[in-house]
């Protein structure tokens, strides 16, 4: 038995690749801000689709991942959050705007009435419980009249043109008001990805966040060693849900027109979403990002082949799940050992002078 | 002197099968016990009562003058109650050093940079040190069985329930870890060793407790339970 040198100990999570590629990606960020006054408008509409859609794989990833909470009925979070927006604009008169924030609250206490439904339910069955709750949502909200039941309903195009910065957005880009909105929605899903990605990063890196990573791997030993983890559950499944729902909402303030089939539709919010996370690589923040690029360009290589389209996806997630269980991110960084979001404590320093892992050590 | 721990009249049963029958005994402060007894017996399923990762049909647990009879897992591990599980159940995706960094800040309820440096100094106690930044996934079984020991210190027990974790050492391993086990012991912490090799468990524990479909059918000196009927008939062909 050696005697303890506690001074010496040291624990580090940065990597160089990492710093490099927040150097990066700061770049990458700041000429993203500055697309609208270089790309064509329907670059920028795909833009806003990668952005949105990356927002929704990332909080399905921060769901699935890591509080192994598999659910397929996200999309009642987005179809909630888009009608919540619609709610606050149509009848209420809302500045678009706000109401995306009020949809993401919307659609956290949507969470938190129906998670005391599906958090009694485990694996498989958690999953059919989602779904069924969104397709109650679906239902329930195809009865709303107001909102036009179930062939839906427009935003007033006033609603669009007067909203907050959209007029100034015109005249600075001197473009249509229509235009300026899609430069507008556009920023925010920016912002809201940036900040999605910035808060998961975040948690992963606090204590919770590794008690989220125990939970993640073995629930039974976590609470045993002092890990709450229903709690850790619940607060995953509400804030995935709150920004989930704003995601929903901002969807549909860019495309200004709203049904119950389309704002639930299970392909679109969830299957998708699931494939890109998948195909990336499920548990890192990495993967995702990498998901939707992919997802992005056999859209468009594949628009023109209808039902093909679907078929082509769904061979494509099956091979990546049977040869790169952890998506096309896994078989690189598994090479390469590189991380740009690194949330390893490397422990170092302390008595021994050679712990790089490769060692047996000694017994006892 | 108050018992740490203090187990009255504990039922459980799986459908027909009686697991805990009346389990009756209570451990001293400081105090090491060993539990044997056949397989299938019971003392696993009494940790995990005693854990809470199981729930009693009947009796009472008390922790430290506290019922904890119906707490969960969390709260009675924050409480002081340590455990390895028979079966390592190692967070395969972390490393072996950031297993015992979850073990150390939620189980005693402090921030990681606090722990931390305890956390490197069990890593040497246990013989981690050098998997330190491995992912525990890659850990052989002996590893994962002493990171089970590294991980269940970490959470800064008053009580740690130990269970076979000595099996498929050799000699000088299992010499080795009766020697941890000691210092452990030496530092102040209530033990309850579940244990088939004997002559290991004998030369920590100060009482054994003998179980056999769920009852307890014998406690007492080490000494006076190995010479007793009821033993050698339950341990007559396993090896003694
Ligand atoms: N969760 C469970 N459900 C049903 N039966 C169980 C469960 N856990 C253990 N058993 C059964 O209870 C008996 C006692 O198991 P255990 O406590 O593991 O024995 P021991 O640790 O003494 O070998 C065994 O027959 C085992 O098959
Ligand atoms: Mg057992």
């Amino acid at each position: 038995m050696s005697a303890p040198a506690s001074s010496a100990w040291r624990v580090e999570t940065r990597t160089r690749a990492a710093t490099g590629f927040s150097v990066f990606a700061v770049l990458l960020v700041a000429i993203a801000f500055a697309a609208p006054f270089f790309v064509s408008r329907s670059l920028l509409q795909d833009l806003f689709l990668i952005l949105t859609m990356l927002v929704l794989a990332q909080n399905w990833n921060l769901l699935a991942g890591y509080a192994g909470l598999v659910s397929v009925g996200q999309q009642a979070f987005v179809g909630f959050g888009a009608y919540a927006m619609f709610a606050c604009v149509s009848l209420g008169g809302l500045d678009p705007i706000l109401a995306v924030l009020i949809a993401g609250v919307a659609a956290a206490m949507l969470s938190v009435a129906t998670g005391f439904f599906v958090f009694r339910l485990q694996g498989a069955y958690f999953a059919i419980g989602t779904w069924v709750v969104a397709e109650v949502v679906r239902l329930v909200l195809a009865q709303w009249r107001a909102l036009g039941g179930g062939t839906g309903t427009s935003l007033p195009n006033a609603a669009i043109r007067d909203m907050a910065a959209v007029q100034w957005i015109a005249e600075a880009f001197s473009v249509r008001s229509a235009q300026a909105a899609d430069i507008l929605t556009y920023w925010l899903a920016l912002i809201l990805c940036c900040a999605t990605i910035g808060f998961i990063y975040w948690l992963l890196r606090t204590r919770q966040g590794l008690g989220l990573s125990a939970v993640r791997d073995n629930q039974e030993a976590a609470r045993s060693v002092g890990v709450d983890a229903r709690r850790i559950k619940w607060a995953v499944y509400v804030s995935v849900a709150f920004v989930t729902g704003m995601a929903g909402a901002l969807i549909y303030v860019q495309k200004a027109r709203i049904s119950p089939d389309a704002a639930f539709s299970v392909v679109d919010w969830t299957a998708y979403v699931i494939f890109i996370v998948v195909i990336g690589g499920i548990g890192t923040l990495e993967g995702p990002i990498i998901g939707v690029i992919v997802f992005f360009l056999l859209q468009k290589t594949l628009a023109d082949y209808g039902s093909w389209y679907l078929l082509v996806l769904g061979l494509i997630g099956i091979a990546i799940m049977l040869f790169a269980p952890r998506g096309l991110w896994g078989l690189f960084s598994d090479r390469t050992g590189i991380q740009f979001f690194p949330v390893r404590r490397i422990l170092k320093g302390g008595p021994s002078t050679d712990h790089q892992g490769t060692r047996g050590g000694p017994h006892g | 002197m108050q018992p740490v721990l203090d187990i009255s009249a504990v039922n459980k049963r799986f459908g027909a099968l009686t697991v805990a029958d009346a389990v009756t005994f209570s451990l001293a402060p400081g105090e090491a016990l060993g539990i044997i007894g056949p397989n299938g017996a019971g003392k696993s399923t009494l940790f995990n009562l005693i854990t809470g990762n199981l729930q009693v049909d009947g009796g009472r647990i008390v922790f430290d003058g506290t019922d904890v009879t119906n707490a969960p897992p969390m709260q009675r591990c924050l409480m002081g109650i340590g455990r390895t599980f028979q079966i390592p159940q190692p967070f395969v995706k972390l490393t072996v050093f950031e297993n015992l960094l979850v073990a150390g800040t939620f189980g005693s309820r402090k921030l990681e940079a606090e722990v931390a440096a305890r956390c490197g100094d069990i890593l040497i106690q246990t013989g981690l040190i050098g998997r330190a930044n491995v992912p525990a996934g890659q850990l052989s079984l002996l590893e994962r069985k002493r990171l089970e020991l590294a991980r269940a210190l970490a959470t800064n027990p008053k009580v740690l329930l130990l269970d076979e974790i000595a099996g498929g050492l050799t000699e000088g391993e299992c010499a080795a870890l009766v020697g941890t086990i000691r210092d452990i012991h030496a530092s102040g912490i209530s033990i309850i060793w579940i244990e088939h090799v004997l002559h290991a468990l004998n030369s920590v524990v100060e009482r054994l407790l003998v179980l056999d479909f769920g009852k307890v059918i014998g406690m007492g000196r080490p000494n006076d339970i190995m010479a007793s009927k009821a033993v050698r008939e339950i341990y007559l062909g396993l090896d003694v």
